[in-house]
């Protein structure tokens, strides 16, 4: 017995602050992601059949530049989060529930500098 | 054993379907679903940042039968996800937990979803290039 009481005895064990950030990330990320997306659908909507000159006017103007690189830097974050969720649930091997962990990450991270980097040529001309 | 007598978790076999479980393992296969899709608009931007050639074969891809197919998929994936996301989040707020809430907002969810899928597509096909 001893007579520390149980917050005595983990403190100092390490932070409890970060323990629910991507629960949180993910929850952040999905209200983002509300508006964005219906903006998204709304917007490809309206350039059905538009030729490459009018799509590429359309990335151009700054604020359609600014929300589509909101949209992919929230729908990659909360892609990965997602999918992490989903292999630590489901794949058992832990060498392989890690390795998966990773290659996601970077995959992400990756898709996600592409998309905002093309996004950026076709508004800055290329 | 003790052990023994103590309630499994559900077994997928015999297990009956509901609609609460369904569309909460559709929320997990939607979310699937729409990470491959990233892919979709990686290629699609690329094809824009390459140049008008890119871009006319990217259009003549996905406005192809099996690009519309794809894309009519991801649309309904999209909205399912969407929708059912939103029911979430005011789970996450604390509301909603009636059992019979919990069945209606789940029936308004895919209601939602048929609606918005449907809507998206008439206006899509009668744009012009739309192919309708």
């Amino acid at each position: 017995m001893t007579p520390r009481t149980p917050v005595a005895r983990i403190r100092g064990l390490g932070s409890a602050k970060e323990g629910v950030r991507n629960w949180w990330m993910q929850r952040l990320t999905a209200v983002a992601l509300v508006p964005l997306s219906l903006w998204f659908v709304v917007s490809i909507l309206s350039m059905v059949g538009a030729d490459h000159a009018t799509v590429s006017q359309w990335i151009g103007s700054p604020l359609v530049t600014v929300l589509l690189i909101l949209c992919i830097v929230a729908l990659f974050y909360h892609a990965q989060l997602g999918m992490q969720e989903i292999i630590e649930d489901y794949v058992h091997t832990e060498w392989l529930k890690v390795t998966s962990g990773i290659v996601l990450k970077f995959a992400a991270i990756l898709l996600g500098i592409v998309c905002a980097v093309a996004v950026l040529k076709i508004s800055l001309g290329s | 054993m003790a052990q023994d007598k103590r309630p499994l978790s559900p077994h997928m076999q015999v297990y009956r379907w509901q609609l609460t479980s369904v569309l909460s393992i559709t929320h997990r296969g939607t979310g699937i679903l729409l990470t491959l899709g990233t892919l979709l608009l990686v290629y699609w931007l690329l094809a824009i940042a390459a140049g008008p050639g890119a871009y006319e074969s990217a259009q003549a891809l996905l406005g192809s039968w099996l690009g519309k197919a794809v894309l009519f998929l991801w649309t309904l994936a999209l909205y399912y996800h969407l929708c059912n996301g939103i029911r979430h989040l005011f789970w996450d707020a604390g509301f909603g937990f009636e059992l019979k809430t919990v069945y209606a907002s789940g029936m308004a969810v895919v209601i939602a979803t048929v609606v918005l899928t449907v809507v998206t597509w008439i206006i899509a096909m009668s744009m012009p290039g739309g192919g309708a």
